[in-house]
């Protein structure tokens, strides 16, 4: 049900008309005249006027608007209408889409490769109407999007395993190639990212021995264009199987919901790794530029210790943001301001200390995955839009998770020298 | 640093993005210059193409005595020239590290080439590197650099194949009159045509069109929430009444769960 108040002109005009057949009746059924034992007619008091639609009391003097009884809600409205599920029973043939799933999740540029993906299924039915085609999403590691369905995934093939963790370009590979063997699928697109995608089509493409086109931007099913010479040049060639795709090379779904089949692959043998991955190295947190910071701790008028709130964000590792108004007082360098006039951060994290959220900050984080907020007001815009929000004051709340983190720290250097001594056994 | 390493750094030629003209190219220069900080001036600088082109000797201006030229037509294929060139110089395989860019700045620039050689040399190859930081009897330790300012420590046994990503110490200043006394080196291993490219119909860049903001919205209400609604997350945890500790457990707990505390 929606909540607005709707009026009813044919009801109103009936009110305010006396010689309308159904004036008295009308007058009568919402008024509600009461006689008394003596036959006096008594007026409730209290019941004059009505709650307006901002919920103040609204007194109608000149009984133009007094329709309570007959205003009517208008027809209920799904917020939520379910999109229409496309169902593809039995694939003919699919087109395979690797997708980087940075932090376990679609990024946008793996949901537009998705709707790429569906443009091509389209384009081959519509020469074949007999054969239906599915789109297939390669992942590797934790999945944390929930709704893959929704960006157009009809099946799904899912690789989660500790050989595929962190940097395993070689092991995805071998995964890669089983998937061929098994499925031949008509194309593979592959995003042309720095978060591995080009890494994977550039391998995959010289290990089966076929020529990839990259840098593609426009692709249909039998021609694409790519950008070449870095950048200055477009490249119009017949649309090879491997494709590495551009950014907003189409429009992502939008319209329709899909299966995410799980699918299955026969074992595999992994390939033994010549690149052994050791880890990701500490940066100095303070030295990445704040609008590509991964993890940022920001603070705003709510914080008091300023000496607490850097070590903390040297505790977490996360790269120091600001408020225009922690800025302006000078607790910190205007190049740390985040917002529409600071700088406009990409973070995956966001952490806003003591900020409640000027319209220029929620601007400025527009981009970021998950925002924590600590704040003590309750009501305020940051906490409004944070995944998690938590009422308490700054100072405490820092000083317990930095001791959080310290324990956490403590515990795992235990574990490495623990490691190392039995190695050394 | 390691005198009995033999490095290779291969190079294109550039193009400046505004005038157009040939240059050293950016990543290819970086990786001259990690070839530099391995060897100093032992580098092996190898190019396949044109042996006259003038922009070579920028690159052995960096502080080399010569440099090697497999020629080459233009439009011809590299990587047979260059896998034959590997393949003579066997000698010297179980110690090399190879040195590219990521992306030429000219003609389809896929990136393709260290892949190709990897594969057909059978070597490894580590995409997107910082730096190379330790190089030992069999295996070497490199940082990756990935997205948003992070690296990575991987070990690779030798021989491999790296790509020099922008992240990796820029190129030093050229010293012209060192380039021009540097020594030209050809070596003739055949040349073959890349047929596919005679397929291609190549046109200066168009710009790319920008996505329109479309408003699906069906009422004049919804159209006039779509254009002033504050950007609202979808209903998160609010924690209100829980102690200090719960509530410090909590944030931690989703921290770790996204990875960014390790």
């Amino acid at each position: 049900m929606s909540d607005i108040i709707r009026r009813d002109p044919r009801a109103e005009w009936i009110v305010r008309n006396r010689l309308h057949p159904l004036h008295l009746s009308l007058v009568k059924s919402q008024q509600g005249d009461v006689r008394g034992p003596s036959g006096l007619l008594r007026k409730n008091v209290r019941d004059v006027g009505f709650i307006g639609p901002n919920g103040i009391k609204r007194i109608d003097r000149a009984n133009l608007l007094t329709v309570d009884t007959t205003t009517r809600r208008s027809a209920s409205k799904d917020t939520q209408t379910a999109r229409p599920l496309h169902v593809v029973e039995q694939a003919d043939f699919y087109i395979m889409v690797v997708a980087d799933m940075v932090g376990g999740r679609l990024t946008a540029h793996d949901k537009d490769l998705l709707g790429q993906a569906h443009r091509l299924v389209v384009q081959y039915s519509d020469v074949n109407s007999q054969c239906c085609g599915a789109v297939a999403l390669v992942c590797f590691g934790q999945i944390k999007d929930d709704q893959l369905g929704l960006s157009g995934v009809d099946r799904l093939f899912h690789l989660e395993d500790t050989v595929y963790d962190g940097f395993s370009p070689e092991a995805r590979l071998g995964a890669l190639q089983q998937i061929e063997s098994q499925y031949q699928p008509l194309h593979w697109l592959f995003p042309d990212s720095v978060h591995g995608g080009a890494d994977l089509a550039c391998r995959f493409s010289a290990r089966i021995g076929e020529r990839l086109a990259a840098h593609v931007w426009q692709l249909d099913r039998e021609q694409c264009l790519s950008r070449g010479a870095s950048g200055s040049m477009d490249i119009k060639r017949a649309t090879p199987r491997i494709v590495t795709l551009l950014e907003e090379c189409a429009d992502p779904i939008e319209d329709t919901q899909h299966q995410a089949l799980p699918m299955v692959l026969e074992p595999m043998a992994v390939p033994s790794a010549r690149l052994k991955e050791k880890g990701q190295m500490a940066v100095d947190a303070s030295a990445v530029p704040l609008a590509e910071a991964e993890f940022i701790l920001s603070a705003g008028n709510g914080i008091h210790n300023w000496a607490q709130f850097h070590a903390t964000a040297t505790a977490l590792g996360a790269t120091e943001g600001a408020s225009r108004v922690a800025v302006d007082e000078g607790f910190m360098p205007r190049a740390r301001q985040v917002g529409a006039s600071g700088t406009w951060v990409t973070a995956r994290v966001y952490v806003a200390v003591g900020i409640s959220g000027a319209i220029q900050h929620m601007q400025g984080i527009g981009q970021c995955d998950k925002v924590i907020a600590i704040n003590t007001d309750a009501g305020c815009d940051m906490v409004k839009r944070a995944d998690l929000a938590v009422i308490a004051d700054s100072d405490a709340l820092l000083m317990a998770l930095a001791s959080l983190v310290e324990q956490h720290q403590l515990a795992k250097h235990a574990e490495q020298i623990h490691g190392e001594n039995s190695n050394a056994a | 640093m390691q005198p009995n390493v033999n490095v290779v750094s291969l190079v294109s030629i550039g193009r400046h993005p505004q005038s157009g003209r040939a240059r050293r190219a950016e990543q290819d220069g970086r990786a001259v210059e990690l070839g530099l900080k391995l060897v100093q001036d032992k580098l092996t600088l190898l190019h396949a193409g044109n042996a006259h082109e003038t922009v070579l000797r920028q690159y052995a201006g960096m502080g080399l005595d010569g440099f090697t030229v497999l020629p080459q037509g233009e439009g011809d294929d590299a990587v047979p020239v260059l896998v034959a060139y590997f393949k003579a110089n066997r000698q010297h395989h179980s110690r090399q590290i190879v040195l590219t860019g990521v992306n030429a700045e000219s003609g389809e620039s896929s990136g393709m080439l260290p892949y190709l050689l990897a594969e057909q040399l059978g070597w490894p190859i580590v995409p997107r590197i910082a730096d190379i930081v330790r190089v030992d009897e069999f295996e070497a330790e490199v940082l990756l650099a990935l997205p948003r300012g992070q690296r990575r420590v991987v070990t690779v046994s030798l021989p491999f194949i790296a790509s020099v990503d922008s992240a990796a110490q820029e190129p030093r200043q050229s010293a012209f009159a060192r380039g021009l006394r540097a020594t030209l080196t050809t070596l003739d291993y055949g040349s073959r045509v890349d047929d596919a490219v005679s397929h291609w119909q190549v046109a200066p860049a168009k710009p790319k069109p920008k996505r329109l903001k479309v408003v699906k919205a069906k009422t004049a209400a919804d159209r006039m929430k779509a254009a002033t609604a504050k950007p609202v997350g979808g209903g998160g945890k609010v924690l209100r009444n829980e102690s200090v500790e719960e509530q410090a457990q909590a944030i931690f707990d989703l921290l770790l769960e996204e990875k960014v505390i390790r």
